[in-house]
Parts: C-alpha cells; structure tokens; sequence
C-alpha cells in the first residue's frame, strides 16, 4: 500500500479537517440518503465473507448486502455510491468493559468517574455520567469501534452498564442499549500481597461471600412483597436480574471462582457473563452446559503466573472458539479501546481464525450485549453500523480506516490527536 | 547416683561459679570444685576426633581432660556414661538471644500521610542515616534470658553469636554461652563481629527505599568511613564506630542467592570478604557463590510442603517453589560438596524443637555427619575467634558439652543433659528406670496382668483382660516414685496406687475405689510383646532422586547450558538494517557468535540450517526502556538526586519476563531506574542471556547511562499536600535543581583536580562523569516546556542530552531537538493516562523522526515489551513511517542511542548475531518469534518451548504427587500461595522495598 494514499485516505490532510474545533468533531447528522458501498471485502461479522460486494443502508438501516452482479433488492439509483474497491467493510467493533468516556485522564480524579465508593452499588448507573464531549472517544472511534459498553468499577456490584454509539450530542443521544447489564465483582480466594509479592489467602473472603448471599437472598425475599412500603433502591435496581431483563457480568478469572459464579447465577436463574474470564477455557464444559457467555480480557496480557505457557493469553480465544463457548474478546481500559482490533489480531496468530476474530468484536460481542438484533454483523434490517479500512483491520499494518457510519451517519473520523498532528506539520513546513 | 545428680545440679544452679566475684554475696558462701568425670562414652573431642569408652574430666567449668585413660581425681563426681555419647555443645552464629525487643517484624511502619523523613530521628552526634548503627553494641544490652535458652540449650547449643536484627549496619554481636547465669559470667567475648542487611529495621527514615540505594548507602558509607578517618572537623559516633567494626569479621544477612552475589561485589570494592547468613537457596547459583570466597551461615528452615490436593489451588504454587521444597534440603550438603566454608543455625526455624529433626534431614540428604559436627562447633568458634574457649572439648577450653543416647544425627537420639560452663540442664534423666514389660500386679491380693509397651516417656500400660479387652492404666514415674491409676472392668471407679520403683519391682500403697487404704505390689515377669506398629500399606517409598537444578531455578530454565553454534540461516526475507536494505531470499551465516556472511546460496560446513524460506530475519529487538529483572524497587527516589544508586547492582536473572522477552525476539534492554525524582539512578543494559548470572547478563563495555526524569511524578503529583515535602514540587523548581546539581557537581570536580582532601561523594561523582561525558542521560519526559528546559541546562554546562524517554510532545519541538542532537524513544500510541499526556500522540514517532531525531520505541512495561515489533508498526500506520525505518525504531536506533550500534541493531558482517526468525512480516501482529539468538546462542525456539512447557508440567505433576505423598505420610503443610510471583515494575512504583 502506497503511504500518501494512506494518509490521504486517512482524511489527514484533507481541508475540511484542518478547521478542527477545539470542542471535537461535530456529531454527524442524520442520513438524509442512502449510501452504498461498492467493490470492497466484506467481512460480515457472521464468519461469512463477500468479495466484491454491495452493501446498502438508508435510514439508518442497512438495506441490502450482497456481492457485485447480484440484483439488489433496493433501488441503488436513488443511493450515492462510495467507492470502495479494494477495501475491507466491517460492522462497527463493539469495545464491552470499558471507561471510555467516564475517565478522561487517568491520573486525575477530576475527570474520573467510574468508581463510585461503597460495596454494593446495583443502582448505580454510568449512563448518566458518560461525556460524550470526550475527546478519548473519537481517537478510539476512528479506528472502527463505533459502539461501547461503558461500565463502572469499584466495589462488590459496582453499578449498572449501558451500550452507547460513539457519535452523539449528550448521553440521552447515545443511549443503545440502556441499563442493560449489572457488574459485580467476584470475591476472590486469594489476592495478591504488594508488600510480599505474592497470592496469599484473602481473609475477607468468607465475609464478602456472605454479604452477596445476604443481599441477593433479602433482594429476592423483597421482590415477593406485594406492595413495598419502603423502597430500596438498591433491590429495586437487581430486580431486572430476577425478572431476566438485564444481565448479570461477573468480573473473575480464576476457575474456581468461574464455577462458583456459574452455580450462584444458576441459584437464580440470572442470565450470567463471564468478565475477565482467564481460566475460562479451563472450565469451558461447565460454561457451556449453562450458556455462561464470556467476555475475554487483553489478549495481550502477560502470562498469570511464572510456568504459565508463555503465549497461554494469547491462546485463550481459540482455546474458547474450540469448545463452543459464546465470547467475545475486550480490552482494558478507556484510550486503549483503540487497539481493541489487535487484540483479537494477536490471536489469530495463535490459531484464531480471522473471520472468527471478526465474530469475537462484533456480533458475538453483540450477543453477549444483547443487542444482536440491531447490530453486530452485516444483514438486512440491522442498524448501519459499519465502517471501511484500506485493509485488514486486524493488523496494524494494515488497519487504515476511511470510513465509518453510526446508524447510517457518516462519522466524521477525526480526532484530537489528528488535529495536533496537522497542528505541528504546519510548525515545520518551510 | 541419679538422685545424687539432680540434687548436686540443683544445688549448683542456684549459686554462682566464680570463687571470687563484684556482687556481694547474700548469706554464707558455697564454694565447690566442681569436678565431674564423665566415663565409659564415646565421645567426639572434636568434631574430627572421636573416642571410644573415653572419659571426660571437667573442673571450675573448664575441659581438665578428656581421653581414653584418664587418671580421676578422688574429689571428682563419676557418671558412667556407658553406651552414650559426648559431644562439644553446638554454637549458632545468628541469634539475637537476649537482645531487647525491636518492634513487631512486618509491619508496614510507614505512613504515607507523613512527611519525609529525611534525616535521622536519632538525637546526638549519630550519622545521618537511621538504618546504620554500628554504634550499636549487642554486649551492653545482652540480658540472660533463660526461657529463650532453654529452647536452643535443647537442642544441643552451648553458645550463641548474639546481636540485635535492626538496621543495615546492626553494630556488633556478642558471643555468650547459654547458661542460667549472670550476663558477667555467660559472656565469652563482647565483641565478635560486625553485622549488615539490605533492611532498614526499626528506621523510619525513607533513604534508601530501594534495594540498590541500600547498597549505595554502604558504598558511600565505606567512603565516608575512610573520609571521617582522614578529618578533625567532624565528630560523629557512628563512623568511628564504623570504622572500628571493620576489623572484626563481617556478617551479612542476604534474602536469597543473588543478594549474597550483589554484597560480595560491593565487599569486592572494599576488600571486604563478607560471611552471609544465606536463605538456603545458595545451592541455586553455586559456582557463582563459591567464588565469592565467603563463608555461610545456612539455616535449616526447610520450606514445608505445599497443599496442592487441589489441582486449581496448586496453580498458585510454582515450579520453582516446589522445586525449591524439595531441593532445600540438599542445601547444606551442596554446599559441603563444593568446598564452599559453612556453618548452621537454628535461625529461621519456627520453632526451637526443629533444629534436630532439621538438622538430621540435612544429614539424611547427603550432608557428612562430620562436617555438620564441624559446622556446627569448630567452625562458628573459629569465626567467632574463640577456638580457645569454645567448639571442642580440649584442656582448657569452657566444658560446653552434651550427653546424647546414640549418635546425635540418628533419628532416635536424644539429649540427656546439655552442660554448659560446667553446669548440666537436664532434659532427660540418665538413669530413667526401664519400665517396659509385662508385670504381675497384685492390688489388695487381686493380681492383674499389666503389660508396659513403649520406650522412654512413651510407655504405654495396660491391664490385660483378655485379648481383646485391655485396660489404660495411667502412670507417672519421677525421682524413684511411681504413681498407678486404673478402673478395673466392670467397676466404676478408679483404683490409685503410689510407690517406689526398686529395679524392676515396684510397691507401696494406695485407695481402692472405695477409698480405703490397700497394699500393692507389681513384680516383673518377662518382656512385653512389641508395641503393635501402625501398618503402613502404602509400599515402601524408595528414596527418589530429586529433580535437576535449572539455570535460572525458575519454569523454562535450562539444565544444559545453551551453546552458540554455527547457523545458516537459508533463504529468508532480512531486515538487514544497513544499506542493502530488505533482501529477499537471502542468507546469513552465523559463526562464532557474530555475523559472519549475509548473501544467497552461501555455504559452510558443520553449520546447523535453519529454513527461512516464506519467514524474516531481523536484528533483535532492543528496549530502550525496560524494567524487567530487576530486584526489590526500581525507584530510589527518596531523595531528589539518587545519582549514585545503580540498576546494575540489582540485576534479577531469575525474572521470567527474560524468558517471555526472547518469545517476542527481545534480545537487549536498557533497565532504567523509575521516574520517581529529577535524577533517578544509573542504568544496566543487559542482553536476553536467560539462565545466565547477573553479572553476565550485562552488555560487555556499554557506556554508562542515568536515568532523569521531568513533570508531573517528579513533582510527586500523586502526593497530597502533607507527603509533598520534598523539592522540587513545580517544573520551575525542577529546573533550578538542575542548575543547583550541576553547579555542585562542577565544584566539586574542581576540588577534586584540585589535589585538596576531599570526601569523595557518589552522587556528585555522577554528576561529573555526566559533565566529562562519561555518563550519559535518558531523561523521561513529556511536555514541551520541560523537554526544552532540560537541553538549555545541559547546553549552559556544555554537555547534551543523550535521549528524551516517553518524550510525547516531541512532537512540539522536534526542530529543537533535533538541533541539540538529543534522541527520543517513545511509546507509539499511549495517552490520557496522566494530564502531562493529554497532548501526547502516536504521530510523535513519525514527525520526530521526519525532523532527523533519531527515534526509538520503547515498552517501560513487561507485556508490550514482548510485542515491540507491533509498536513499530504503529508508527506505519499514524504517520506513514516507511517500514524498513519503523523497524529501526526497535532495533537499530535504540541501539544507536544506547551507542552499541558497533555491535547489534543491524544485520552485518562481524556484528552480534543477535537476531530473530520471525513466522511473517515483522510489523505484522501475525509475527511470531520463532527463533532468539543472542551471541549466536539460541535462547529461545518455539518448538523447543513446546518441549519446555511438556517437561514443566511432568515436573510439577512429580513434584504434586511428592507432596501429596508427604501430606498423607503425616508431614506438615503451609497452604498454597503464589510466592516469588514475578513482580512487574514500572516508571512510577515507588513502594518501599527496605522495610522489614
């Protein structure tokens, strides 16, 4: 690939760009007319594949998908076309567990608001703090993930997550799925000793499983009453988990604690996820007989411990593919949701497909969510959320993005970072 | 004769020894000579001279004779020793027996809401660091404490080297026997020797927080020591003090291995020959440690088996723990094997009672009973230069001696009586009346069958019913009484008799269960049938080898040391680096360790080919920023200059991130000291040499570097008000220590030419090796301002910076940069994590490098280390570096910034053959190292890893099955937890590492 074709099609030197407000892109609007997309890879997002093809959307939704030559079932005349031979098209990637847009800069309180004080936060609620005016989400957006789970931290149940679309004017234009998840943490049986380095016994093991039963017993107990004479909000907040309407994302990576995540969700009946999951491929039966589904951490992560096989987190993925475990692949943190896409790449290297890698960002993702229904792969009558690269999105030698569409929007792909970078080409130009 | 004993040595007991003596004496005096002959024993004079049916004759506390013909005095008290043995009581070398108590251990005394601490807390004309106090002397404290006696007196010791355990310099030990007795009578020598750790104890004081400032601490020490000699101006306690100790043996008390390795090497630079109070891992690195020349003191605190029944807990236990569970008792023998000169002590262990089964595991591993009888006498009394008094039983010397029932390393043994100074502690009696057997017991004319089983205090009695019923009869024997209770079958209550024991017949009276007064007599009539052993099912384990060393002694270590080999690496894309650029099909010949030819269809005979057909060849890859293998803190930080700490004190090549670098073709790193103050510390740059001892892990001939550091965690942003006490707390004040650092430096060297007396100051030495550009800086860094203060600071004292790190707004001034001539190694993409980053963008690869810096990327972080390649591709993607450049920015340009270009970074003829076969394109994340060579050794090989990781598991298997086995063989166990995890540091971790 020629460099300067990058860079133009990049959108980095273009005119337009280089009156970046100091405020961020302007949101786009909405799609006054259909789009469609000719001549590119397309990668469905299904672990299905169409060379040359033809993919349309109007009104947010996506309208046709099919290969070149093939009669579209939609009036393409009426559509403008864009271009797009020789490049790869994606559903837009979904970043599951993360701060993005609830922490601007790590290492300044002001601007963190993901952990709330308190063990037992259920009514917590992300959504409301989620900055859209963020400048972390469009540098994370110009490299296809065009939605997020946004989580808080902290705590034994750290609050409730949303799903929003990363191109919006306040919270309530980003909302996609909402309040769709609540996020506990498991009580670990071991932590780690900062001061000795190493796993010892937690001592307030016994304590914080006792407080969960405590909780989730009396929460039950309180949803029986007929009428409530004192609410409590945070029962009321964990009613969705009994009544099956939200989803229970369990933070853990040990086995041990895996299994017995799986027994207490089964205890209830609550729709569980595995969040972290390191082990996970060691106790995949157990998930899969319970259609447990699990969202990975940083494939690109260091080993657990010393014998651990040197590439064991970068096996992980293909490990939970070969066993038919339902997981989709997650990054750490806010900014570094950017590289999500290589998370899944460095698993290909290790024996992951990369339709499949395709799969574990987006509709698997999508599924785990609860939004499988409109978005997560390319099919007629699914939200246009999809993007174009110069290639294989996987790789960063490759994972050029030139276009991206939000519900049938045309994202506007600059960014913060794009705008200092022209700033100071302007410095050394002679 | 028994009951003479016990009298006589209750008598003595409670008087002094001493004719003549300061304290005036509170009723009439007792005086005695004292004089026991001890006969028909076999006894070991010395540890190498042992005598049959010898006799030991000891008079006024003193050894008078011992021999096979003693003549015996007329006034001497006879104990015919037949069939026991006599041995020089032991002597433990670390104790702090007697010693007052120093706060609890472990507790993390530090509050981080407090202010620094900066100087002593100390009043008086101390020195200024807390954690030396060689003014510390343990005699003048020494309290005789006769309960903490009792436990080592039980298990054979006589006499203990006792100093208090508080501090890097502790000041000196005392040498006192055990005995119940004033502290003017008990003390042998005042003082012994002088004792150091890497720990600072009781102090409070921040300096040093980091392993390598507390060698740095001793480094200067040793100057100042020599410098306070050589001056009048200053009176200070401690430095004469210190400089008085350095005649006496010095003891240092290491963590593990390595850290007897790092003290040797500062001992090396002083002429100091230290003896270490080793960990029991010292069988880890042994030639390493034999050539230090030292002595060790080895514990026998043998780790006990873990709890791993459990197949997901065993997951926290390592290979290398488990390993070392197994192979810690070796220790002692290893040791003994490789001529390396040792004692033993009972430090360590958790309880007293361990030390003689512990002990008798060392022997039953391989350590000769002589040389542990010799470590444990001759030897400690010889380095406590007290050969005349103490560690054989010689005319003269003080009579410290026990009285065992057999060989003292049998299992069975045990110590009736320790003497010490002449006076016995009994733990057994000698005479114990023989109560086993089967008696006729007569009870108010009733005869009962009662059978005694058992040896010694475990005798066990029963009355004999029938066969299958038995009745426990309780039993007490003591000074010639005996006391019997039983219920007879069929009746409700106890029968009680009391008498005396007259050989085997017993008699006297007693209440039946009625309480009347009845006669009783119980008369021997043969030898009871032997006490039924437990059955053991299980087969007789036989003794199993143990498993192999591995170098380094962690998972994926090697037991055969990896060879360099001529390679030819046939038909490979090569990233040469060099003015050929990329050649396709190409081949490389290495020999030697180097380079030897690069060009197709080469050929060399004997050499090993390797396929690199569809595969690429690069150089390996060097992180400029790294903080892997290092030990116990990377930040000094304590003060705003460390200058004078050094990485390359505290190499650790037991990290297994080494490993995990090769698998992502790492071959070299620069480990650099944190971020923590404005001048960090010196830096190492070590190749990949995995398996190899620190020392040879180092690049051979780099030039020295320092670590800088600017903003926001110089600034000690993270503190809050009350911790951020120390200067400087803005960018500005920043600048001007600099300033006020370089001008010091500058004087300082001029006093130096200057011929004048001067202390010679590491920290300023530094400072004047930067100015003589003989020391070069990598200096972490981000915003602009900072960046561009730190050039004109160094262009005003006529030196440059050598590389900005982080550096993510060189972006903003890369003209400037470039002017200065300063590199810049950065991370690709990273931001928002602090706000002196919320400018930082992952195009400053590329438009610093377009503006001539010379540009690096760089992991300070062990996971993305082991990717570095897929960070050079970024700087393709945000910012359109050509490939054949951003490959460079992992290889060749750090190295040219850490001015080892000479010898790696490029594919060429003569250079290092440190390269790496890649499975793709190098900048791809599909890439996979398949082959590490570092000086052409191959360190790391896929496939060879797939073998590792099958010989791992079966040696874990092994080692489970091992320990479960000694679970249920009734062994102790600790539960199963992670310790030695490898620790992962980065830039700003600054957690206390010198604390207890």
């Amino acid at each position: 690939m020629n460099i300067k074709s990058i860079l133009l099609a990049a959108g980095l030197l273009v005119q337009t760009a280089a009156v970046f407000a100091q405020a961020g892109p302007v949101p786009a609007k909405p799609q006054s007319k259909g789009t469609y997309l000719t001549g590119a890879t397309a990668h469905l997002g299904n672990g299905q594949v169409i060379e040359n093809s033809v993919i349309a959307f109007d009104k947010g939704k996506i309208t046709f998908v099919g290969a070149a030559g093939q009669t579209p079932s939609v009036d393409l005349n009426a559509y403008t076309r864009v271009d797009a031979a020789g490049k790869h098209v994606y559903p837009g990637l979904i970043a599951p567990n993360t701060q993005l847009g609830l922490v601007e800069i790590e290492a300044v309180r002001a601007t963190r608001d993901a952990s709330e004080i308190g063990d037992l936060n259920p009514s917590i609620r992300a959504l409301v703090a989620y900055n859209t005016d963020s400048h972390v989400i469009p540098t994370v957006r110009s490299q296809g993930i065009l939605l997020a789970q946004i989580v808080p931290e902290g705590g034994r149940i750290s609050g409730q997550s949303s799903v929003v679309q990363l191109d919006a004017w306040n919270w309530e234009d980003a909302a996609y799925h909402t309040d769709g998840g609540v996020h506990m943490s498991w009580p670990e049986q071991f932590r780690f000793n900062r001061f000795t380095d190493e796993l010892v016994k937690n001592e307030g093991y016994a304590a914080a499983m006792q407080e969960l039963e405590d909780f989730f017993k009396e929460a039950q107990a309180y949803h029986q009453k007929a009428t409530v004479e004192t609410r409590n909000l945070k029962f009321e907040a964990a009613r969705g988990l009994y009544d099956g309407s939200k989803r229970l994302f369990i933070q853990t990576n040990s086995a041990k604690s895996i299994q017995q995540a799986v027994l207490f969700a089964q205890q209830y009946k609550f729709k569980l996820v595995i969040v972290g999951g390191r082990d996970a491929w060691l106790v995949s039966d157990l998930l899969k007989a319970n259609n447990v589904a699990v969202i990975l951490g940083s494939t690109q992560s260091l080993p657990a411990t010393e014998d651990t096989d040197v590439d064991q987190p970068f096996k992980a993925p293909v490990l939970l593919q070969k066993a038919g475990v339902l997981y989709c692949i997650g990054h750490e943190g806010f900014w570094q949701q950017r590289n999500l896409a290589f998370q899944a790449g460095q698993a290909v290297g290790f024996g992951l497909s990369k339709e499949d890698a395709i799969t574990a960002l987006t509709l698997n993702t999508a599924k785990i969510l609860g939004i499988e229904n409109r978005t997560g792969s390319l099919e007629v009558g699914k939200d246009a959320n999809l993007f174009v690269s110069e290639g294989d999105i996987l790789d960063m030698r490759t994972s050029v993005v030139t276009h991206a569409f939000i519900q049938g929007r045309n994202v506007d792909l600059d960014n913060k970072q794009k705008a200092l970078y022209r700033r100071f080409k302007q410095r050394y130009e002679k | 004769m028994r009951k003479a004993l016990s009298t006589v040595a209750l008598a003595i007991l409670a008087l002094s020894a001493i004719a003549q003596q300061t304290f005036p004496q509170n009723g009439v005096y007792d005086e005695r000579d004292k004089c026991y002959a001890f006969t028909n024993a076999t006894i070991f004079v010395s540890w190498n001279q042992k005598l049959e049916k010898a006799t030991l004759l000891i008079r006024d506390g003193k050894v008078e004779s011992v021999g096979a013909s003693v003549v015996l005095p007329k006034d001497a008290v006879v104990l015919d020793l037949k069939g026991k043995f006599i041995y020089p009581s032991f002597i433990d070398l670390y104790s702090s027996y007697g010693m007052p108590e120093m706060r609890t251990e472990g507790q993390q005394g530090r509050n981080f809401n407090q202010p620094q601490q900066t100087v002593t807390s100390k009043d008086g004309a101390y020195m200024w660091n807390e954690a030396l106090k060689p003014e510390f002397r343990a005699y003048e404290v020494f309290k005789a404490t006769d309960a903490a006696a009792k436990g080592y007196r039980n298990s054979g010791f006589g006499a203990v080297l006792s100093h208090r355990m508080d501090g890097i310099s502790r000041g000196t030990s005392t040498l006192v026997t055990l005995a119940n007795e004033k502290e003017h009578l008990t003390i042998v020598k005042e003082q012994v020797a002088h004792h150091l750790s890497f720990s600072k104890g009781s102090s409070r004081q921040n300096y040093p927080g980091s392993l390598m400032g507390g060698i740095a601490l001793l480094r200067q020490t040793y100057l100042d020591g020599q410098w306070h000699a050589a001056q009048k101006a200053e009176t200070n306690i401690s430095l004469s003090a210190w400089n008085a100790v350095q005649s006496l043996p010095q003891i240092f008390e290491v963590g593990n291995k390595l850290e007897a390795l790092r003290a040797a090497a500062l001992g090396k630079e002083f002429g100091i020959t230290y003896l270490f109070k080793g960990d029991g891992d010292e069988y880890q690195r042994l030639a390493e440690l034999k050539a230090t020349g030292s002595t060790f003191i080895l514990p026998l605190d043998f780790p006990e088996a873990y709890d791993v029944e459990d197949p997901f807990d065993a997951q926290l236990v390592n290979l290398s723990q488990m390993k070392h569970w197994e192979l810690a008792p070796y220790n002692p023998a290893k040791i003994a094997e490789a001529g390396i000169p040792f004692v033993l002590t009972s430090h360590g262990l958790k309880k007293a009672e361990e030390f003689l089964p512990n002990l008798r595991k060392a022997v039953e591993n391989g350590l000769a009973k002589d040389a542990a009888l010799k470590a444990l006498t001759a030897t400690p009394a010889s380095i406590a230069g007290a050969s005349d008094k103490l560690g054989s039983l010689e005319k003269g010397k003080i009579a410290n001696f026990i009285i065992a029932s057999n060989d003292i390393f049998e299992k069975e043994t045990k110590i009736h009586h320790n003497w010490v100074n002449g006076k016995p502690y009994i733990l057994k009696d000698l005479d114990a009346p023989e109560l086993t057997g089967n008696y006729n017991l007569v009870v108010d004319n009733i005869p009962y069958q009662l059978a005694a089983k058992g040896e010694g205090e475990k005798v066990e009695m029963t009355i004999v019913v029938n066969d299958s019923t038995n009745v426990k009869v309780k039993h007490q024997v003591s000074n010639g009484l005996i006391t019997l209770s039983f219920t007879p079958k069929g009746e409700k209550n106890a029968i009680r008799l009391s008498g005396t024991v007259s050989g085997r017949t017993w008699s006297g009276k007693g209440q039946n269960g009625a309480g009347q007064w009845i006669d009783w007599n119980a008369s021997y009539t043969g030898p009871a049938a032997a006490k039924e052993e437990k059955k053991d099912d299980r087969k007789p384990r036989e003794k199993s080898e143990p498993g192999a060393l591995t170098y380094p002694f962690v998972a994926y270590g090697w037991e055969k040391k990896p060879q360099p080999a001529t390679y030819l690496i046939r038909n490979a894309t090569v990233w040469t680096n060099e003015k050929d650029g990329i050649l396709q099909g190409a081949d490389v010949l290495v020999q030697n360790g180097k380079i030897a030819q690069v060009g197709k269809g080469l050929k060399a005979t004997g050499a090993v080919e390797i396929d690199g057909t569809g595969k690429h060849l690069t150089p390996g890859i060097l992180d400029e920023h790294s903080h892997v293998a290092v030990s116990r803190g990377v930040n000094e930080g304590t003060q705003a200059s460390s200058a004078e700490v050094r990485i390359g004190d505290v190499i650790n090549s037991e990290d297994i991130n080494i490993y995990r670098l090769l698998s992502g073709g790492v071959t070299a790193a620069q480990l650099l000291h944190g971020s923590a103050n404005p001048i960090g510390g010196q830096s190492a740059l070590i190749k990949m040499r995995w398996g190899y001892a620190p020392d040879a892990m180092k690049f051979e001939g780099a030039d020295g570097f320092i670590k800088f550091a600017l903003g926001e965690n110089v600034k000690q942003s993270g503190a809050n008000e009350a911790t951020a006490t120390r200067f400087p707390q803005t960018r500005m004040g920043v600048e001007q220590f600099y300033e006020d650092y370089f001008t010091r430096a500058k004087e300082y060297g001029a006093l130096k030419r200057s011929g004048k007396p001067y202390r010679r100051d590491l920290d300023l030495e530094t400072g004047l090796e930067i100015l003589e550009k003989k020391r070069f800086i990598t200096c972490h860094s981000y915003v602009q301002s900072e960046i561009n203060m730190l050039m004109k600071v160094a262009e005003r004292f006529g030196f440059k910076i050598n590389t900005f790190t982080h550096i993510l707004e060189g972006y903003k001034v890369a003209d400037i940069m470039a002017k200065h001539g300063v590199g810049g190694s950065s991370f690709s993409d990273w931001w928002a994590y602090k706000y002196e980053v919320y400018e930082a963008i992952p195009y400053n690869g590329a438009l610093m490098h377009e503006q001539g810096v010379l540009v690096a990327f760089n992991s300070d972080d062990a996971e993305m280390a082991r990717r570095l390649n897929q960070e050079a591709g970024k700087a393709v993607l945000f910012g359109g570096v050509p490939e054949e450049e951003a490959l460079k920015f992992v290889t060749l340009n750090p190295a040219k910034l850490l001015h080892v270009d000479h010898r790696v970074g490029s594919i060429k003829v003569g250079k290092d053959a440190d390269i790496v076969l890649w499975s793709d394109h190098p900048l791809s994340v599909y890439a996979k190292a398949e082959q590490t060579f570092v000086d052409g050794i191959k360190f790391f090989d896929r496939k060879e890893d797939e073998q590792l990781r099958a010989a791992v598991s079966a040696e874990r298997s092994r080692l489970v099955q091992k320990m479960i086995a000694a679970k249920q063989g009734g062994g102790p166990t600790q539960a199963a937890r992670g310790a030695s995890q490898s620790k992962e540091y980065h830039c700003d971790d600054v957690h206390d590492e010198m604390e207890d």
